[in-house]
This record gives structure tokens, C-alpha cells and sequence, in this order.
């Protein structure tokens, strides 16, 4: 996808608390946390759990899969991105849900379903990873 | 808060509106302060309460030359001067200060502004802007996809919010854009962040708006028509779109609603007049069911069928609403002085007879809700 890349994305003012996310998303990996009182699992990442207040909260690796739950195309330049691209919402298995942009399918209302599956793939931008999705399907 | 206890006494919008380029953020509260000053036949020595939003209050407190007793900074975004309608109804009913100036301004269009009125959230920053989401286009339109489907609303229907409130801009002098629109128009116009075009998303103005609360026993003493407050509320949900609880329903807005609703006594039979925010298209019908004036997956088919628009059963946003009147930035203030008009009976698109009117705004991208009840009946 770099060639649909202006530039970097802006980059974020990293809190402490963030920083095993985006650690793990240099691996490769899509890190959650859960409460080990509640069994709660959450994100973003707070040093306690936001269900119950327990501060006994572990992070662990999600497995990825996630359904699309809402988007839209937009079609306003923003730094690392080319209009039109999608910005979606998208519910990870495990419960939470997180922003992410959809790859590897066009950017139309047509292949972008609502509640179709996904998977993450990460991508280097700029000095960050993130984590996208992309059809765990073959879209029309 | 006692139901009618406080009452508006001065209300009015600064001088000039949309493009008012020769004059900063903090001049445009002031405009609107001295002219709602000027309503209600006050001078600012007399206000000993202050409340604004965007802005430190002592900013604007020492530019206007006030010395209040009591002030609210509470900035959750373009609701917050309905929050601070509560909450001045609160001070002056706890004896903390008499009279509030309750101001806005805000230079949207022409930029004299040294900052953004919102404050920015940290996990807006870390897990939203790096995917694009930067502006309001791109983050508060997302739940509208899956407010859509789950609750049966067509684009079509999603332009109608729009087609409507050009009805009811039409009839006001002050509003920016005033020429009739069709469907066609609105879903032929320029794509920003599909499903919304230009003409489903608000305009970009400068303006400002203030008003002046009472006691309610002091409210005649003024030469404008008492305006009561009759219920408030208020919540907050979260501080960015992402972690909006559920993308088909605003817990926000049901709270502040329902406690509204409870503590004016009235039920939505007794509203004849009714304002809420619409930053973009979808806003209203999140509104209207959020409210319970419709059931849920009613709220595009009520606007389409004609229920909100001139001669409609439940006029609503008849200032033709941010998409057509003017929106700043944080319109609630608009909101609120359109509710006012309607219960003095002095609006340009007056509802024949309305005593009740219920003002309902949105802070941030959903972040925030606060719904005042207003009526002319003491």
C-alpha cells in the first residue's frame, strides 16, 4: 500500500501506557488487555480495568479477527492518507472495538459490507506500525 | 432545579453573522453579551455570574469588564451553554449569584481565534488521528453507516433532514442559506465522507450568542417576556467516536433527555417546539429517538413523511438548524436562542401558540449531551 502514502501519518504523543501496543505492533502482534478479577477485556490500554476498577489487568495478544461495524469514505486529504480511503470502527473478537483504515479491497460502499470479517495485517508508516484490517473473505 | 424557577430574561446573537471577519473570538462574545445586555436593559455592572465555553471565564470576564461572583467553564463542546443553563439555574437558585451572562463567540469561518474550543482527547490522538480521523467530518459521521442499517434510515431519508430544515431557513432573515433544496440536490452535492455530502454537513460561520438568567421572581421586572426554565440535563459518554458505547443510540443523549423530561414533568405530548443539534444530518434522528419522541428505526421515515417541517406536527430546528442557519462551531448557543424566540413568541418561523419548547445539543463527536426544557408558562 505505500504507493497510496503522501507522507507520514501524524504522529501521536505516545502516553506510557500505550507503550506495549505499539511495541507489539512492530511484531506483528495486536495486544488487549484484561481485567484478571473480571475477566474484562479492554482498549485502550489503562494500568487498571475500566469495568470493575481492579488494578490486576494482564495484556495479551488478540487473535485478529474482527468484524466491520461502521465506516465512512472520506474523501478529505489527511497526512499519510490519498482520498478516497475508508475509516472504519471495527469489533475485535474478543469484544473491544478500535479505528483502523480497511486495506486491500476497494474503497467503496460496494466491498465494504457492514459486519463482513476481517483480519489485521500491520504496515509501517512513517516511524509507526499500525494495525489495519483487511476482507477475511474475497469481497465482490 | 425547581421547574420555573429561573428564567431567561435577555437572549440575542451578535450583530452580525457568517462571515464577520473584523472582529476576534473574544469580541464576539462580547458583541453578543452587550446586545442580550442591551435585551433586558441591563449593564454589566449588574451580572454577577458567569458561564462560558472554549475559553478561560476570566478571559472573558476581564474583557467585558465583569467581576462575577460565581463562574462555570464546563466546555464539552457545542451543548455546552445548555449545560450552563443548568448549571446557572442551580447557582442562582443556591443563592450563589443573582444574574448570569451566559456567552458565546466564535470566529469558525474567519479563524481570529488563538485555539480550538474543544479539548483534545488523548485516545482521540493515539488510536484515531493516525487513521485520519482529524476533523469532525471524518469522526463524528462514523456511527451514521450502522445507525443506517440497524434502524432503517435511507440516504435518501438522510437528505430529507436536510431538505427540511431549508424549509424553516427560508422564513429567517439571519440564515445563511435560505434557497430551497431537493433530495437530488442533496445527495448531488460534493462527497465529503460518504454517506455525507456537503449539503448533509454544517456550515462553517463566525457568530456569537449570550444570554442573561433570573430568578424567576425578578422576571418581570424586565421589559422582554419571561422564557422559564422548566427541566434540565445533562451526561457525558466518552471522549472520541470510537468508544461511543453503541453507534445506533446515545446513551448521552437518552440520560440528559430523560432527566429533562423528569424534572420539567412533561411528557413528549406537551412539546410543541423542538431544537436538536444538528451538526450533520444524522444528529436529528439520533435526537428524535433518543428522545423517544419516535421508536426506534422511526426517526428517518417521521422527517421524510413531513412531521418536522412548516405546518409538521413537531416543528423542529426551525432556525433551519446548523446545516442551514449558521453553526460556528459549538451552536448550541443558536439552539437555545431559537428556543427562546419560540417562547416569546417573536421567531421569524413562529409556532402559532407554542408553550413548551425542549432544546437538546450534542458536545463533541457524541461525547456529550445537555437538553433544557423551556416554556412561557409560569
Amino acid at each position: 500500500m505505500a504507493e497510496t502514502q503522501q507522507d507520514a501519518p501524524a504522529q501521536p504523543l505516545l502516553i506510557p501506557e500505550a507503550e506495549d501496543f505499539w511495541q507489539a505492533a512492530r511484531r506483528g502482534q495486536l495486544r488487549l488487555q484484561r481485567c484478571s478479577a473480571c475477566e474484562h477485556a479492554f482498549f485502550p490500554p489503562r494500568p487498571f480495568c475500566p469495568a470493575c476498577g481492579d488494578r490486576r489487568v494482564e495484556n495479551f495478544t488478540a487473535t485478529g479477527r474482527a468484524t466491520l461495524y461502521s465506516y465512512i469514505i472520506s474523501h478529505i486529504p489527511a497526512p499519510g492518507h490519498t482520498p478516497p480511503y475508508a475509516i472504519a470502527v471495527v469489533e475485535l473478537e474478543e469484544g473491544p472495538r478500535m479505528m483502523t483504515n480497511i486495506v486491500g479491497c476497494p474503497q467503496t460502499p460496494q466491498a465494504l459490507r457492514l459486519d463482513m470479517p476481517l483480519q489485521v495485517v500491520f504496515q509501517a508508516r512513517g516511524d509507526m506500525t499500525l494495525p489495519l484490517f483487511e476482507p477475511a473473505e474475497p469481497t465482490p | 432545579m425547581t421547574p420555573n424557577s429561573i428564567a431567561v430574561v435577555g437572549a440575542a446573537e451578535s450583530t452580525r453573522m457568517g462571515t464577520v471577519p473584523e472582529l476576534g473570538q473574544v469580541a464576539l462574545h462580547a458583541d453578543a453579551a452587550l446586545n442580550a445586555l442591551a435585551d433586558c436593559q441591563l449593564s454589566p455592572a449588574a451580572i454577577d455570574g458567569l458561564a462560558t465555553a472554549g475559553h478561560d471565564p476570566a478571559e472573558i470576564a476581564h474583557y467585558l469588564g465583569l467581576e462575577p461572583a460565581w463562574t462555570d467553564g464546563t466546555s464539552v463542546g457545542g451543548c455546552s451553554f445548555i449545560t450552563h443553563v443548568r448549571h446557572a439555574a442551580a447557582a442562582i437558585e443556591a443563592g450563589l449569584c443573582s444574574t448570569v451572562l451566559i456567552t458565546h463567540g466564535e470566529s469558525g469561518r474567519s479563524g481570529h481565534r488563538t485555539h480550538r474550543p474543544l479539548f483534545p482527547s488523548q485516545f482521540s490522538q493515539q488510536f484515531e488521528v493516525p487513521f485520519g480521523a482529524t476533523i469532525p467530518p471524518t469522526k463524528f459521521t462514523l456511527p451514521a453507516l450502522r445507525f443506517m442499517k440497524d434502524c432503517n434510515v435511507s440516504e435518501e431519508q438522510l437528505a430529507m433532514v436536510a431538505v427540511v430544515q431549508r424549509e424553516w431557513a427560508a422564513l429567517h432573515p439571519r440564515a445563511t442559506a435560505r434557497e430551497p433544496v431537493t433530495v437530488a440536490d442533496v445527495l448531488g452535492s460534493r462527497m465529503i465522507a460518504y454517506p455525507f455530502r456537503k449539503l448533509m454537513c454544517c456550515l462553517v460561520s463566525d457568530g456569537g450568542g449570550a444570554l442573561v438568567l433570573t430568578s424567576a421572581e425578578r422576571a418581570n421586572d424586565f421589559p422582554t417576556r419571561p422564557v422559564y426554565v422548566r427541566g434540565t440535563g445533562e451526561a457525558v459518554e466518552s471522549p472520541a467516536i470510537t468508544w461511543m458505547e453503541d453507534f445506533t443510540t446515545s446513551r448521552a443523549f437518552r440520560a440528559s433527555g430523560k432527566a429533562a423530561f423528569a424534572e420539567a414533568g412533561i411528557s413528549h405530548a406537551d412539546v410543541d417546539h423542538l431544537m436538536i443539534y444538528d451538526a450533520f444530518a444524522h444528529v436529528p434522528l439520533y435526537g428524535l429517538q433518543d428522545l423517544g419522541f419516535v421508536e426506534r428505526g422511526e426517526a428517518g421515515a417521521f422527517v421524510a413523511e413531513g412531521h418536522t417541517r412548516p405546518g409538521g406536527r413537531l416543528p423542529m430546528n426551525t432556525n433551519g438548524g446548523g446545516l442551514s442557519y449558521m453553526h460556528s462551531g459549538m451552536y448550541g448557543m443558536y439552539a437555545l436562542q431559537e428556543g427562546v424566540r419560540q417562547m416569546r413568541g417573536t421567531s421569524p418561523a413562529q409556532v402559532d401558540g407554542a408553550e413548551v419548547s425542549v432544546v437538546h445539543g450534542v458536545g463533541g463527536m457524541f461525547s456529550a449531551a445537555a437538553t433544557v426544557v423551556l416554556t412561557n408558562v409560569a
